[in-house]
């Protein structure tokens, strides 16, 4: 482990071609981190993510993805994300290939990645047209007879998370809600921890997921570094900008004039806050 | 939020109201944001104050003050019993059989309360790329009674899926804002209509052939009490900003 810049860990961690997962789940989503790969201009990503939102949507419209590996893909509580459906309905920027799960089948999938087996089994996908559009195969318990889905593990190439903080050994703490993040770096053969805070000593925290400083490859100070989404004990979620970003990705001009003018000519996190409260007070 | 005549309540609002008195003290439901997320909450601020809410975001026993506007909001997981991993609750609460009621909604709904939240249009090549799935697939067949809510239209009630992303097998009621849907002899049967909501209404709002029930009855229109409560949730939740 070692503590760099987001800009650093991006740059050293991230390739082109990459399977990526930035994992969140409405609490902690990395947004920096997701910045960075697009101002760095990473290209044919396959990016996994169980409910990809307004920083997927940025960057697939941004051109970094050439195929989504997902379960629910909203703007939560606004509606749809306009970039992706763009891509998918379009082909704009470029074609996006789909490999559609159920939560309980990408949950599933962490996990066993996680554990490193080679699938995850869980009592899913029966009928529907679901499995019949994506990779899920059935298995027989050896015990019982019974039929079970089997999902192939997720073993992203990168895995990247953003916790409230790092202690000064390099160990990293989250608590609230904590999603899929601990799988997901223990399933991701790189990984990259953006955190709040790097303190002394943890104090010991309800729900706390602590990951040693082993199985993470680089920590990144970012505070702030989950906006528009929250980090439980530091900011609240920015509903507002859930509900603005609605009309700025529906038009291809109206969002690309915003993701130049607030990611890609910003240098880092920090910029990019400092330009969007920027537009607030012109506003 | 529609008008609903010259009632002094919206169609959403009975929607609420009629989910909520189908929850008891008891139940252990999952809940998604939008109108299930108000049902349950009315149930608890009314008549079923130990109705214990799930949001798939892992908390369990959330009790907010105000509705949420994601399944994530932080007082979800500030005021839950326990916050579990996703993974957790999907294997060892939502599989592990022990969640009652779990509501669905989708773009389009068949005869049978299967159900559509994936494409409008051909897969490969969608008119409509809604959001997909999400935890739908595996709450239809893992909780023990699925509550749909959705209004009802020719567009949302329709003959045949454009894909079927999950089945109707648990499906015990189909609350719309015209009146109830439920199961009977394999397909869904209209057994009441909200007040002032006549059957024909329902049949032209349906995309097949609507079976109706012998004996149609009206649904009971929100009390005051109901309503007060209702509007108490509905009004914290749109000043909560920035929450």
């Amino acid at each position: 482990m070692s503590v760099v810049s987001l800009r650093e860990a991006v740059s050293e961690l991230v390739r082109d071609g990459d399977v990526v997962a930035l994992e969140g789940f409405t609490h902690l989503i990395p947004n920096a981190a997701g910045h960075e790969i697009v101002r760095q201009r990473r290209r044919d990503l396959t990016l996994i993510r169980m409910t990809p939102d307004v920083i997927y949507d940025q960057l697939i419209g941004m051109g970094c993805a050439r195929k989504l590996v997902f379960s629910w893909g909203g703007n939560p509580g606004v509606g749809s994300l306009h970039r992706l459906r763009d891509a998918v309905e379009h082909g704009w920027p470029q074609p996006l290939e789909l490999e559609e799960h159920s939560h309980a089948g990408m949950a599933a999938a962490y996990a066993a990645g996680a554990a490193n087996l080679p699938f995850g089994v869980l009592r899913g996908y029966r009928g529907g047209d679901l499995p019949s559009r994506t990779r899920v195969g059935v298995v027989v318990c050896p015990f019982t007879g019974e039929a079970l889905a089997a999902v192939p593990a997720h073993r992203p190439d990168v895995g990247i998370v953003h916790a409230q903080q790092a202690d000064r050994h390099g160990n990293v703490q989250l608590w609230g809600i904590a999603g899929v993040q601990k799988e997901t770096v223990l399933a991701s053969a790189r990984s990259i921890v953006t955190v709040e805070e790097i303190v002394d000593e943890f104090e010991p925290r309800p729900n706390a997921v602590v990951l040693p400083g082993w199985t993470v490859d680089a920590i990144s100070l970012v505070p702030g570094g989950a906006h528009p989404s929250y980090a439980a004990g530091y900011y609240d979620r920015d509903n507002e900008f859930y509900v603005a970003w609605d009309p700025i990705s529906r038009d291809r001009e109206t969002f690309a004039a915003w993701m130049k003018r607030h990611v890609l000519d910003t240098a880092d996190a920090a910029e990019y806050r400092a330009s969007l409260a920027a537009e607030v007070t012109a506003a | 939020m529609s008008v609903n005549g010259d009632r002094p309540y919206t169609a959403d609002e009975m929607m609420a109201v009629e989910a909520a008195r189908r929850l008891d003290d008891s139940t252990v439901c999952f809940v998604g944001i939008g109108l299930p997320s108000l049902a349950a909450n009315l149930a608890r601020r009314t008549h079923a104050p130990g109705c214990t809410l799930i949001y798939e975001s892992g908390t369990i026993g959330a009790k907010p003050m105000r509705l949420p506007l994601s399944i994530g909001d932080g007082e979800l997981a500030e005021t839950a019993d326990a916050v579990v991993s996703v993974p957790e609750m999907f294997a060892y609460w939502l599989q592990g059989g022990r969640i009652d009621v779990g509501f669905l909604g989708a773009a389009q709904l068949d005869r049978h309360g299967n159900l559509n939240s994936t494409v409008i249009g051909d897969y490969d090549h969608p008119s409509v790329r809604l959001p997909g799935g999400g935890g739908a697939p595996e709450i239809a067949l893992g909780v023990r009674d699925v509550f749909v809510m959705l209004r009802q239209s020719p567009r949302a009630f329709v003959e045949r899926l454009d894909f079927t992303t999950s089945l109707g097998d648990n499906v015990r009621v189909v609350v719309t804002d015209l009146g109830i849907l439920e199961p009977g002899d394999g397909e869904l049967t209209l057994v009441a209509v909200h007040p002032g909501t006549t059957v024909d209404e329902a049949r032209a709002a349906t995309g097949w052939e609507l079976r109706v029930a012998d004996e149609i009855r009206e649904t009971v229109p929100p009390t005051d009490e109901e309503l007060a409560a209702l509007r108490a949730l509905e009004t914290k939740g749109r000043s909560s900003g920035t929450a």
